[in-house]
Formats: C-alpha cells, structure tokens, sequence
C-alpha cells in the first residue's frame, strides 16, 4: 500500500503577466512555487486552501494541461509518475509520450455543468475516453458505457439522453464515470462536490469511496471545504499562496494543525452544533495579499499572529512537528 | 396564533409584535404553460432583533420567498397567487411600485449571494453608496453623503476607506466586494436585512469574518432582524437564532436553532444534519444519504413534498400532504409521522 505513486518534487509554475502596447510579457506570477509532495499508491490526499493559492494550478499540472492552454507558462521541478515501467516526469515529456499517460491520470471537475458537451449523449460522453485510448470494438465500448453507468449509480438506459436532463448530482456521477472509463490509476478530482446540493454531496463521497474500495484507485482531493476534505483522505496538504504550508495525516492537520494558518483556517470552519464552544477561534485579520506582490520570507507573515521580525527573511521549510505532520513554521 | 410563532411564556411576549410576518404566501411560476409554485403556502414571522435562518436546497424556494417579500420577483413569469406580508400593520402585495421603493433600502434591505453582480462595474463602489444615500435622502448634499459614504464603508471595516470610495469593484477582493454590499444596504438603517447565500461564494476565512460583521451591525442597531438564506447548516448553526427548513417550496420545519440542531423531527432535517461529515467520522465510515434527487419543481408529488425521498413513508403520505403541526415551544413541523394514527402504521 505504501508504494509511491506520484513524487511532486520543487514544482513551481509560473504563469506569465502580459502589459503594455504591445502585450508583451512585463512579469511572471508564482502561482505554485517550490512544492514537494508524494502520494502514495491507494491513498486520497487533501489539498486545501483558500481560492487564489494554487491548488487548482498544482491539480492541472499534474495531469500537464498547463503547457497546451496558457501560451507563456513557465513550469520547473519535476512530477514523477510511477508506472510499471519505471517513473516518468510528466513535466518535460513530449505531447506523443504524453497520450498513453493519459488514460493513467484522469481528472473529474467542479462544474459538472461546463465540463460536459451539451450536445452530446451521456453515452457517447463517457465512451470518448475509450475511442482515444483504447481498441476496444463498438459492441465492446457500449457494453463497458453500460457497466460504467450502472457502477455510478445510473441506468444504463440513460446512455442515450442528454446532460441538461440529469440533475447536478447526477451529472456529477456521468463526470466519473467518464474518468474510470480507461481503468486510470491515479484521479484528480477538483473540487467535485462543492457545487452540489447537502443530501446530494453525500452521496457523491460514499461513491467516490466506494470506487477506490473496489478499484484501488487513488485519488488527489482538492477542496476547500475542510469538514469534507478531513472525511474523504488519509492525508491533507494545506496551501497559502502557492506555498506547501503544511502536510500529513489528516487527523493530525484537522484536529491539531501546527501552522498558524492551518489553525485558522480550521478554526474558521463553521460547526453544525449551536453549543460549540467557539470563544477559541481565531480570526484572521485583513485579506490575503495578491500573488504579484507576495511577501518576502514567510508569505503568512503580514496576517499571522504569531509574525516576527525573522519571518520576513527566509522562507521557512517544512519540519516535523509533534503530532506528527509536516509544517513550514519555526515558531509552532 | 399563527403558524411559526413561539409558545412559551417569553417569547410569546416578544411574538405580540412580530417585525414581518408571511402568512401563507404563494408565488407561482408560469413556464411554457405550466405553473411551477416555487413558494407554496409559506408562514412565518420574524421578531424584531432576532436572526432567522431560512435552509434548504437548490429549488426548495427560499430565494423567492425573499424575492417574494420585497416583490423583487420578475412577473411575468411570476405571480402572486394569494397570502399576505405584513410588515408595520401594512400588507405589502397590496402596496404600489412608488410606495415599495420606500419600504426597500429604508426598512427592509437585502444582500445578494455574488457581489460582483450585485455591484455596477462601471461606476465606483463610492458612488454606488452615495447614489443610494441620496435616492433615499433627496435632501442630503453631495457633500454630506460623500462622508456619511465614507463612514458606512469604514463601519463595515474597509480599510482606508476614503480611498476606498474611488475604486471600481473589480479592484476589490470578494471579501471587500461583499462588505460593500453590506454598506450599501445598510446605509438606510433598514429595520430587515435580508441575506440571500451572503458567504457562499467566499472563502471559510472570509465568511467568518462578514457573518461576524453581520451579526455585530445588528447588535448595534436595536431591534434589527436578519434574515439569513443559506443552504449550509453550520453557517445557521452558528449564527441564527431560529430556523425555517423547507423543501419543495413548503415549510417542512421551523424551531429554535437549538431544536432543529437536537431534536429535529422532520425525515427531511434529520436527514440533512446526519449527511455532514463530523469530526468524529472518518474516511473509513460512510456518510448518511438522503436517497434520490430533489424533484423537479413541476413534478412535485401530491402528497407530501418529501415522500418520493423520505426514509419513513408510509402510504397516506403519498395521498395527503401533511399539515404544518405545532409539537409544542414553537417547533413546528409538517409531517404525518407526528400525528399518532399514522406514526402506529410505521
């Protein structure tokens, strides 16, 4: 179980900040910068923090979508993708090796209401995968849209209908059915149940669950909804503006978070119990700085209440701390 | 005594003179022929100084009875289909467009879910509150609602506010562009402020903070009311005082936050409070379902709204919608389970 699957190792993405007449590139954004991480083989990690600090950036770099949408993009560090071939860094790896990797790291996103064609069936949504990545005949592609669709819970008769007559939850189980469809190892899924409805996001988690269970799958769980997040993974990793702040068990960062913004925002969960005890929380003060002009040192400093005058000159590394994650602050 | 309004001794004190009250309200939809009733038979009252949370899903119509209450629904395709809102002795469906644009903005005001919408993005979040101060105010001079803008806008703990006032809103954060709105509906002393999803879009450190603003700014004017929409539990958990819970455009339950959060008796409230993740659970444990999808609103059930999902149905939910039954200290719920003759078939 503990084998490794996906080594993040100093991965910072940069994007490019066009200006002037002739919209040249004036700058860059460090929208990730320096982050390390693995997931292991069969585990769910968390990745959390607040919007704007580079989780959605790290999510599509690793499925290496960056370098084909934003002309510009400067990427650096290496993604080391383990196969049974021997690791693979998806980072520098041409667009025709690229292709097969595909089918091992696929993605399911927020909106379940963009991320599907309006103008195709559910059916022929969820056999794409197959056509590109695989030579599997019509009669066996329709045969596997079937079981995928029986799997996440719908009909298969429901194969030839369009998404505008699925509702959001369900929408949301055609999303992931279109990414099990090539059998992936690793999944990415970005936010994929803040945009639905209480009794509905329930149901969507069991049956993520339920899928890693059955198929061993992995998965890398960004969100910013901690209660949810604490609930789905083994681990968490918490990120402030395109820093790795924090990182380990997911017990441990939830109930005793080490770093100061980790203590915040744990603290600035709202609870479903009228009688908690919230005379403890801390509030944090101001807004979170723009990534153009991030603070030197420590990028929390200008909002922490523990900051000190060393804090602005070097950036703290990730240590281990008691309870046994990693946190980047000295001072905890 | 009315549908939602509390029992015991005290309160019923307070609840002689509620601040709003909706009785049976009905607003319709007409769509391509059909009429979809967003909001159908909905009653409650608010008490001046307290924060009544609404709850429910996307559809369950708590958006249009707030819409409905400041008669902001677009008509057509909506349309009132009967009730009353009482606000200050005054049933406001029966109100003219000239006399409702005084009753919003000066009594009741309400804060959108996105603020980058909400807010003109070609003119400056200064003059956005002086253009309401001085519509309310004719009399007021540029001057005097320059500063009193200025005011409302440190009130609301934008820093620098004066520079501030010169900025356009897509050069504020969606924190700051939310505390705007609080400014500018606030700039009136309205004595009801509605807030329809006002944290949803914002971060978990970001909501902290402006539902701690809201609740300070009610605190500060006496007998203020909110009335908070949201379709997340703990936000009401930790800021409202009573709490209305509807599904399919009716009221299922309605209570203390206290009642709803320990002794909820709807299949629909405990269902939802059993599907949010604890601290205690873990990845290992399943969360609790509610099964199925919230019905389209044009293909409600006849029977109650919930029996198509409901854990407990028996068959004369099915035939007859339950009626919103008093279970005593003002928790009301609608539901046959309570009745005895039903609860004996389960």
């Amino acid at each position: 179980m503990s084998d490794i699957l996906l080594e993040v190792n100093n991965l910072t993405v940069c994007y490019p900040v066009w200006g002037g007449v002739l919209q040249r590139k004036v700058g860059e954004v460090r929208a990730v910068d320096d982050v390390s991480f693995t997931i292991r083989q069969g585990e769910t990690l968390g990745l959390v923090g607040e919007s704007g600090c580079g989780k959605t950036t790290i999510a599509k770099a690793l499925v290496n979508i960056l370098r084909a949408t934003i002309p510009g993009i400067h990427q650096e560090g290496e993604i080391l993708f383990h196969t049974a071939k021997g690791p693979v860094d998806l980072l520098d790896l041409p667009r025709s090796k690229m292709r097969p990797l595909r089918a091992e790291v696929q993605m399911i996103f927020q909106d379940p209401f963009s991320s599907l064609n309006p103008r195709m069936t559910v059916g022929s949504i969820i056999e794409a995968p197959l056509r590109i990545h695989t030579r599997q005949s019509r009669g066996q592609r329709k045969e596997r849209v079937s079981w995928l669709l029986e799997r996440v819970g719908l009909q298969p008769e429901q194969a030839s209908r369009y998404p505008h007559e699925f509702s959001g939850g369900q929408r949301q189980r055609v999303g992931i059915a279109r990414a099990l469809a090539v059998n992936p190892k690793l999944i990415i899924a970005d936010e994929p149940v803040s945009a639905l409805d209480v009794s509905v996001q329930s149901q969507v988690i069991n049956l993520l669950q339920d899928l890693q269970d059955e198929l061993g799958l992995t998965y890398l769980f960004v969100a910013h909804d901690l209660s949810v997040v604490h609930h789905i993974s083994d681990r968490i990793a918490v990120m402030y503006l395109g820093n790795l702040i924090e990182i380990g068990d997911a017990d441990a960062v939830y109930l005793n978070p080490a770093h100061p913004y980790s203590r915040a925002l744990v603290s600035a969960v709202p609870r479903p119990d009228p009688k908690s005890d919230r005379s403890d929380r801390q509030m944090l003060e101001g807004e979170i700085p723009s990534p153009l002009q991030k603070p030197s040192g420590c990028a929390f400093r200008t909002r922490c209440p523990l900051a000190q005058s060393e804090c602005a000159l070097t950036v703290p590394l990730l240590e281990s701390k008691k309870s046994g994650q990693q946190a980047a602050c000295p001072l905890t | 005594m009315a549908i939602g309004s509390t029992a015991s001794n005290q309160q019923q004190a307070r609840a002689l003179q509620p601040l709003l009250q909706v009785c049976d309200l009905r607003t319709y939809f007409k769509i391509e022929g059909e009429v979809a009733k967003a909001v159908d038979g909905v009653s409650f009252e608010v008490h001046p100084g307290e924060v009544l949370g609404i709850v429910g899903e996307s559809g369950s119509g708590k958006s249009v009875t707030a819409l409905s209450v400041l008669r902001l629904v677009p008509e057509p395709p909506g349309f009132n289909a009967g009730g009353k809102i009482v606000y200050g002795g005054e049933d406001l469906l029966s109100k003219t467009y000239p006399e409702m644009w005084k009753i919003r903005g000066n009594e009741i005001a309400m804060i959108f879910q996105e603020p980058m919408t909400a807010l003109n993005p070609v003119f400056t979040v200064g003059f956005q509150v002086i253009e309401t101060l001085r519509t309310h105010y004719p009399n007021m001079t540029k001057a005097e609602a320059h500063d009193r803008a200025v005011e409302m806008l440190a009130k609301v703990k934008i820093p620098d506010a004066a520079r501030r006032m010169c900025q356009y809103p897509h050069q504020f954060s969606g924190g700051m562009r939310q505390r705007a709105m609080i400014a500018i509906a606030l700039c009136c002393n309205p004595k009801l402020l509605i807030a329809d999803e006002p944290t949803t879009a914002l971060d978990v450190t970001t909501q902290a903070q402006i539902l701690d603003l809201m609740l300070e700014l009610k605190d500060s004017q006496v007998g203020a009311s909110i009335i908070l929409i949201t379709h997340d539990l703990a936000v009401v958990a930790e800021t409202c005082d009573r709490v209305i819970v509807m599904y399919g455009g009716k009221v299922q339950e309605i209570g203390t936050v206290e009642q709803i959060f320990y002794q909820a008796k709807h299949p629909y409230t405990r269902g939802l409070l059993s599907s949010l993740p604890s601290v205690q659970t873990h990845s290992a444990d399943r969360l609790h379902t509610i099964p199925g999808n919230v019905p389209s609103i044009t293909q409600m059930p006849d029977g109650c709204k919930f029996c198509t999902r409901c854990e407990d149905v028996v068959d004369h939910c099915r035939e007859k919608e339950p009626p919103l039954d008093d279970t005593g200290d003002g928790h009301w719920v609608r539901c046959h389970l309570m009745n005895e003759d039903f609860a004996t078939d389960v």
